[in-house]
């Protein structure tokens, strides 16, 4: 892999996750955010707090992919899904589950996981 | 304040022409916009330009002024850049400009060349339209995306992937005498729903083709119109445009399209039109998802009540407000930064009564253009009325 220069909070967040501590921003309305966020989008408000990012979420939406960029030209074909977690959601690849049996409702775990065509790090999705 | 005259309008053939540069398509489409406005070349104010990938597909940034010499004009040019509503966004400007009063004579166009560099390649330049933190790297692509969205529909509303089919079926019978379509081909549900899967639930009938092409209109105001006795008897009458989000999953639902909503309620607005009014529309139909949402924020049906109106012949050509009679992006083809402008093509040839479908619509006077960027993200909503 080529050197390239790490993504700031992005990276720091993955950092967390892979550690246990995973993380999202809150801002004084409630809003929630994936870093990096210096502003809460809906509300302007810019005194965002680290909360705990709860231990499970649910499958919001999902889909098989089967006609990948070349990125994920090795992983293919893999399930993403974006996961409601409540104060926040997220976007990952579901592994540790058969396709057919994702299902919007499915509770599952997040953590950092690699792809399979260029070892980078990516948001993986697990059955809780 | 005055309306914005369609003066003339130019398209090439959408299709795959690996072999053909930018700016050979741009040059196209260009001259016979002009071409067909009657408007001198030294009159142009301005040239707003629409284009996506260019860097990615061909090296080629800072189209503008590259674009502008290609058809002739010394005019300045500026090239918008909001994913696959690139040209629609190109279009508001100029609207905006001309009724402004700092324009007369404003050259709207865009152009993609997406088949040179392949399936992948092209699948990864449009992927970026999405968030690259927290979607690109997740695997999703543009396809992914609006399965997503397509089975969040599913999920809230109902529907099945044969009711998209029926959209699919529906605009490739319109594009069957659409000379500029990319395919001019009938399909049936079967062939739909037999098809090969790109992202569950969708299939390659679902989604629009990789597309080679170019699309311009001369716009001028009623005033340069009148004054230099231009056959130009469709006005855009309204012009508006939503933003969201970038990525989905900041979004409070999958299955609707606020920005989408937010552009229409400001286009209607400012025409002094409503959803009623409409009698043809154009709406960004990259994926058959992709229609029953764009018909839904216009107005057209209820929540969830979109997914059907295919299936029941309401947006046939036949039907009570015919949608995508130029095949939509499904069956005409998608250059992405030429696809708004194309649209506004469309509708004015549609009601102007030159448009190989026109006859389908012969009565009609209001038409509403719907074109949408990444996940809908952006959209702008033009509404075109027959002003003479
Ligand atoms: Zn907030």
């Amino acid at each position: 892999m080529t050197e390239s220069a790490r993504d700031g909070e992005y990276d720091d967040w993955l950092d967390a996750i892979a550690d246990g501590g995973g993380y999202y921003l809150e801002c004084g309305n409630g809003h929630g955010w994936l870093p990096p966020r210096r502003v809460c989008p809906k509300c302007g408000d810019r005194d965002l707090a680290e909360e705990p990012l709860p231990d499970g979420g649910e499958i919001a939406s999902h889909t098989t992919i089967t006609v990948p960029t070349p990125q994920f030209e090795d992983d293919a074909p893999y399930v993403t899904a974006v996961v409601d977690f409540g104060p926040v959601s997220a976007t990952g690849m579901v592994r540790g589950v058969d396709p057919e049996d994702v299902a919007i409702g499915s509770v599952v775990g997040v953590e950092v996981g690699e792809r399979e065509t260029t070892g980078d790090r990516a948001v993986v999705f697990r059955p809780r | 304040m005055s309306d914005p005259r369609i003066a003339g309008a130019g398209v090439t053939k959408f299709g795959e022409h690996p072999e053909r540069t930018g700016r050979d398509l741009f040059a196209e489409a260009g001259l016979e916009a002009l071409d067909a406005s009657g408007v001198d070349r030294g009159d142009v104010d301005a040239l707003y330009y629409g284009n996506f990938m260019g860097e990615l597909a061909e090296h080629q940034g800072h189209q503008g002024p590259l674009m502008a010499e290609t058809i002739g004009l010394e005019a300045p040019a500026t090239r918008f850049e909001a994913a696959c509503a690139s040209a629609g966004a190109a279009v508001r400007e100029a609207v905006t400009t001309l009724r402004n009063g700092e324009a007369e004579v404003i050259v709207v166009g865009g152009a993609e060349r997406m088949t040179n560099i392949g399936t992948a390649a092209a699948t990864d330049a449009l992927a970026i339209a999405a968030d690259d933190l927290f979607e690109v790297r997740a695997g999703m692509t543009f396809p992914g995306a609006y399965a997503l969205m397509a089975r969040s529909y599913f999920d809230q509303y109902g529907g099945t992937h044969e009711d998209l089919a029926h959209v699919a079926v529906k605009n490739h019978e319109h594009a069957l005498v659409n000379d500029h379509a990319q395919i001019q081909k009938e399909i049936a549900v079967e062939d739909a729903l037999e098809a090969p899967t790109i992202a569950s639930p969708l299939g390659l009938y679902d989604s629009c083709p990789i597309t080679d092409g170019a699309a311009a209109a001369v716009l001028t105001t009623a005033e340069y119109a009148a004054e230099h006795d231009l056959d130009a008897p469709v006005a855009i009458t309204g012009t508006g445009q939503g933003g969201d989000n970038l990525a989905l999953q900041d979004r409070p639902h999958l299955a609707q399209t606020p920005a989408a909503d937010k552009a229409a309620e400001e286009a209607y607005g400012d025409a002094g039109v409503g959803p009623d009014d409409v009698d043809v529309a154009e709406v960004h139909d990259c994926f058959t998802i992709a229609e029953v949402l764009a018909t839904e924020s216009l107005g057209f049906f209820e929540r969830g009540e979109g997914i059907t109106a295919a299936r029941e012949g309401i947006t046939d050509r036949r039907g009570e407000l015919p949608v995508n009679l130029s095949g939509g992006l499904k069956a005409k083809g998608h250059p992405v930064g030429a696809t708004g402008v194309a649209q506004l093509a469309t509708l004015a040839w549609l009601l102007d009564g030159s448009h190989p479908r026109a006859d389908d619509v012969s009565d009609a006077t209001v038409g509403v253009a719907h074109n949408a960027g990444g996940t809908v993200a952006s959209t702008t909503v033009h509404v075109l009325e027959v002003a003479e």
